[in-house]
């Protein structure tokens, strides 16, 4: 949970990046804590990484305000940029370089000593579990060995925040599960997460709290728990027919008075009920036969479908 | 102070980088100047000092060898701002990563330049090494043919990163280096003195800053300098860097803090 006290490490207030006549992020607020990790969740072009890229003062701020550690990005970007961590969305390692040099020479970049780093690179390559590696040149690693390396290099100044842009994004699903319990542990840690993602069960195993962002602006804001019992029910029935003949075009006589809302998507149909099994018999014995029938829970995903009446991967 | 702390962190990366490639340059850094003098200084020379008198008595391999230090300056100096600076906004991304640490613009940017310098500096030493031991430079001053190289290099660097930060096409580098480089290595004082051009063109070698450094370095090695006329290079090139430089800023600014 996050802890509230003292001033929030990041604040923005009205924050608005726009690129010619592009609207990226427009007029956004959130404020983030210390100790919590925190998600935007959204699909592509949601604004997510223009956000993350105004925190990380690489990107000017087209309006609004944005303070990170109370200072300001426009002008201490060298300050805030020594207390943050940043795990980019595209991996900018050094190929060439041994995986400990690696992480050797970005430290050096924070003016950190080189006897500090050494102790320092060998603590962080334990971390990540990549310690046998140390040696080895990094172009031949696999993507999700890689994007560890990426985060024990982002942990080298001990950061206060740890900005993940899609930290997981490209990764198979073994690879990301090695992510994910890594990123737990720093949360357990302690240290402060702030990240994007376009994945639901992301958002959902890492983020204390998560704002939905759709098309630059914040749409909902909440635990994942809170977002999915104000905007879904607690369960979904899933059905999929054979083809559009057996598919009624109404659903109205085959599912009232059994589920809350029903969404017929272009592969199948959603139902949304908190007694999942129950709808499923009951439309059953109404006579209705698809082709699969699946009650599962209801996740991020469909807040976000019920937010923006799409999905989060096109 | 401080400023000046942060500019030299990015030599860290290039370094590292540099002592797992550096057997290969090493190599071609030597054995270059070397097959240049020999073809041009002695083969090419033998000939020209046969038939003609290059002014106070020199050789053609005295007169080419001083050219050849600047030259090759221009010409690994425009190649590690090109391709490199490209790479590191776009495929490598090291700016990138420079960029989530202190490191600002101004800092990558003078790192980057610092450590073409630092090649040029390695390689116009090792050049000199091998002209003097042709028995090419007649003067103490030829020492100074080295800092002289170092600043023709970056006042290409400077210049060519500006654009390798600008344009989203590698092709315009291999333009840059047929139709810039190229000429101006054949026809900007190196081989043959520019009084020989005609005389438009000869206006145009003025404006290169290749013919300066030439020329700088050819009266350092030869030991008769011109005193109005070194400076006066001098300070070409050094407002050549200056303003390379400020392009380069702001090139950079634009296509890194989007």
């Amino acid at each position: 949970m996050a802890s509230h006290n003292g001033e929030p490490l990041i604040q923005a207030r009205g924050l608005v990046k726009r690129f010619g006549e592009l609207v990226a992020v427009d007029s956004v607020d959130f404020d983030l804590q210390r100790g919590e990790a925190f998600g935007f969740l959204g699909p592509n072009g949601a604004g997510k990484t223009s956000t993350m890229r105004m925190i990380g003062c690489v990107s000017p701020v087209t309006e609004g305000t944005l303070s990170v550690f109370g200072l300001d990005p426009a002008r201490d970007g060298v300050q805030i940029r020594g207390r943050l961590g940043v795990v980019p969305q595209e991996d900018s390692l050094d190929m060439e370089l041994t995986v400990r040099e690696n992480i050797i020479v970005y430290g050096r970049y924070f003016g950190l000593a080189r006897s500090v780093l050494r102790k320092r690179a060998d603590e962080l390559l334990e971390f990540v579990e990549l310690t046998d590696r140390a040696k080895d040149r990094v172009e031949p690693l696999s993507g999700g060995m890689k994007r560890r390396l990426t985060i024990a290099r982002s942990l080298v100044n001990d950061p206060e925040v740890l900005l993940l842009d899609e930290p997981t994004t490209g990764l198979d699903p073994q690879a990301r599960h090695v992510v994910w319990d890594r990123l737990y542990r720093l949360k357990r840690q302690g240290v402060t997460l702030l990240l994007t993602t376009h994945y639901m069960d992301e958002a959902e195993q890492l983020c204390d709290r998560l704002v939905v962002m759709d098309k630059g602006k914040i749409v909902a804001e909440g635990s994942p728990r809170e977002l999915i019992e104000r905007y879904s029910t607690r369960e979904v029935v899933e059905l999929r027919f054979e083809d559009d003949d057996k598919r009624p075009d109404d659903f109205g006589y085959w599912t009232d008075g059994l589920v809350s809302r029903v969404e017929p998507l272009p592969d199948r149909v959603l139902l949304y009920t908190d007694q999942g099994d129950a709808a499923a018999h009951g439309i059953h014995e109404r006579g209705l036969v698809p082709e699969s029938v699946l009650v599962r829970r209801s996740t991020l995903e469909d807040v976000f479908l019920h937010l923006t009446g799409r999905t989060l991967i096109e | 102070m401080t400023a000046l702390a942060l500019a030299v962190r990015p030599l860290e990366f290039y370094f590292a980088q540099y002592r797992r490639v550096w057997r290969g340059t090493a190599i071609s850094t030597v054995v270059t100047p070397v097959i240049f003098l020999l073809a041009f200084g002695l083969g090419l020379g033998e000939l020209v000092d046969r038939s003609t008198d290059l002014p106070d008595g020199i050789s053609y391999l005295e007169f080419v060898a001083p050219g050849l230090i600047a030259a090759t300056a221009m010409q690994i100096a425009s190649f590690e701002a090109s391709w490199p600076v490209l790479s590191a906004i776009k495929w490598s991304r090291q700016y990138h990563a420079m960029l989530a640490s202190p490191l600002r613009v101004g800092d990558i940017l003078i790192g980057h330049q610092a450590f073409i310098a630092f090649r040029m500096l390695m390689t116009a030493t090792v050049y000199l090494a091998a002209i003097a031991a042709f028995g090419a430079v007649s003067s103490p001053l030829g020492i100074l043919a080295i800092p002289v190289a170092v600043l023709v290099g970056v006042a290409f660097a400077a210049p060519i990163a500006a654009w390798g930060a600008y344009t989203e096409n590698e092709a315009s580098f291999v333009a840059i280096f047929r139709f810039l480089i190229l000429p101006m290595f054949l026809f900007t004082g190196t081989f043959f003195p520019i009084e020989q051009l005609p005389e438009a063109l000869r206006y145009v070698a003025y404006v290169t800053p290749l013919w300066h450094g030439v020329d700088l370095a050819r009266q350092l090695t030869l030991g008769n300098v011109e005193l109005w006329s070194a400076l006066g290079h001098l300070g070409y090139l050094l407002a050549f860097i200056g303003l390379g430089m400020t392009a380069a800023y702001y090139s950079y600014r634009r296509r890194l803090l989007v």
